[in-house]
């Protein structure tokens, strides 16, 4: 098996409530907001090199995992191993991490921006890829940051990132604000330096038919937890889409059923051969991460690459 | 150079497409043997689209005998294509066939259909491979597009599986 990139175990996380027992306040936090799980009995696991797409719809933990893996979340409860290090926030060196909102100086011109990346990553900075990135985007050196756009900070974020030279790019829906020209460039610079160094990219997003052709490995978050996590080839075969009369579908493990006309269409986990009489076709990775998200108590899938070693032990 | 538009809307596999397009570029003469095609990354920077499936495209091409792969130098056009656009008595045989087709009230949407549902019918029942299950459930892959077509033309003679 291949190194790891990133692994949970059993990784939860709560906001705004007490760690200890429940005090005078009940469930309510300091904040006075109800306490609530974002993450909860998480298990998952990313080999190294992969481009991994995390998806899941708004509110389902995708920003608040990938702040546990930069080293800027704690876990309430469960464990996570980020390139090896059982301390995540140890190997930050190694790891980039561009948040949502592409956090950076106001005052501080490009210039002195990309300066600030050299100077604080002396051994791995590298000038060519942070160029590179900035080159497309015509964004003169004397720019202030304050005075950019949201697109070209996003731009400034991915140089400064790249530049880095991580073994791990952590991205938290990178391309949100990006035009379709700047969204296709910059995909292709990172796909394509990231295929050269070998680097693992994990990209948050909720726009599926972005991510169909870049990623080849997928974590699919509802609810807290990993409900699909595997390449993504696998997964899709693991996948078929029927199409017949109303009938019983065991052995099979039906993701979703829907009426179409007077049958029905499933996306269903084949166990064997499909019985006569019923249309089969693959699926695409949008109608696979549909039918998952509308039922959402579909048992989960981890392909092996994705399962922890921790839980086949189990 | 050869340049590959990848469509994401097209519903044929990415991969496929990309060696749908160099096929249709040899048939066409814009490939020539020892043309070099484009890097991996060359593609992978153009198109936006994962490397693998770039470098599965390739060894999709180099089983075909359609490519090879010179260790440092890249990939290179091996086989030629040149049928099909040229072959003039299938294609006067094919025109003429139309034309009744449309005289009997079929349209081109019927026409096509017809087409692709009986050349699929010849290329899984006729080959060697046999074993013809029934007409759909061949397994999770199996599409309308063809792409299962080719797992089964690998045995056979390696051509007439694209245009899906």
């Amino acid at each position: 098996m291949t190194a790891t990139a990133i692994e949970a175990a059993g990784l939860g996380k709560r906001y705004g409530g007490p760690l200890g027992p429940i005090g005078r306040r009940g469930l309510r936090g300091r904040r006075g907001r109800r306490a609530h799980w974002a993450l909860r009995d998480c298990s998952f696991r990313i080999p190294t090199g992969r481009i991994c797409a995390l998806v899941g719809p708004n509110g389902a933990g995708k920003s608040t995992l990938l702040a546990h893996a930069a080293g800027l979340l704690a876990p309430t409860e469960g464990a996570l191993r980020v390139l090896g290090s059982a301390e995540p926030a140890a190997v930050r060196q190694r790891v980039a991490y561009v948040a949502q909102d592409k956090p950076l100086y106001p005052r501080l011109t490009i210039g002195e921006t990309l300066r600030m990346g050299r100077e604080l990553n002396p051994e791995r900075w590298d000038d060519t890829i942070a160029e590179r990135v900035l080159a497309e985007g015509r964004l003169d050196h004397d720019r202030r940051v304050r005075a950019l756009s949201g697109g070209q900070r996003t731009r400034v974020a991915l140089a400064l990132a790249l530049g880095k030279r991580p073994e791990l790019l952590l991205l938290d829906e990178p391309m949100a604000d990006l035009d379709p020209l700047a969204r296709q460039q910059l995909m292709g610079v990172l796909l394509s330096d990231a295929a050269e160094r070998g680097t693992t990219v994990v990209i948050s997003s909720h726009i599926v038919t972005e991510l169909e052709n870049t990623c080849d490995y997928l974590l699919l978050v509802n609810g807290g937890q990993v409900r699909l996590g595997g390449e993504v080839e696998d997964l899709l075969h693991a996948h078929t889409l029927v199409t017949g009369p109303a009938a019983d579908l065991t052995p099979h493990t039906v993701v979703e059923s829907r009426p179409s006309g007077r049958g029905l269409t499933a996306l269903v986990r084949p166990e064997g051969p499909l019985a006569d009489g019923w249309r089969a076709d693959a699926p695409s990775l949008e109608e696979l991460l549909l039918a998952h998200l509308r039922s959402p108590e579909a048992p989960v899938l981890l392909t092996p690459s994705a399962t922890t070693p921790t839980e086949v032990a189990a | 150079m050869i340049e590959y538009r990848i469509d994401r809307r097209s519903g044929v596999a990415t991969y496929l497409q990309i060696v749908q397009q160099t096929k249709q570029a040899l048939r066409l003469g814009l490939l020539e043997p020892g043309d070099r095609l484009p890097t991996a990354r060359e593609v992978v920077e153009a198109t936006a689209i994962n490397a693998n499936t770039v470098l599965k495209a390739y060894r999709e091409l180099e089983r075909e005998g359609l490519a090879e792969g010179r260790r440092g130098l890249g990939t290179f056009v091996r086989g030629t294509l040149g049928r099909g656009s040229e072959d003039g008595a299938l294609r006067a045989e094919l025109a003429a066939w139309t034309d009744r087709a449309r005289a009997e009230g079929l349209d081109q949407d019927d026409m096509t259909a017809l087409f692709a549902s009986v050349t699929r019918e010849r290329f899984t029942t006729g080959g060697p491979t046999g074993g013809p299950t029934s007409d759909t459930t061949s397994g999770p892959t199996s599409g309308p597009t063809g792409s299962t077509t080719s797992d089964t033309t690998g045995s056979t003679t390696g051509k007439g599986d694209e245009e899906g």
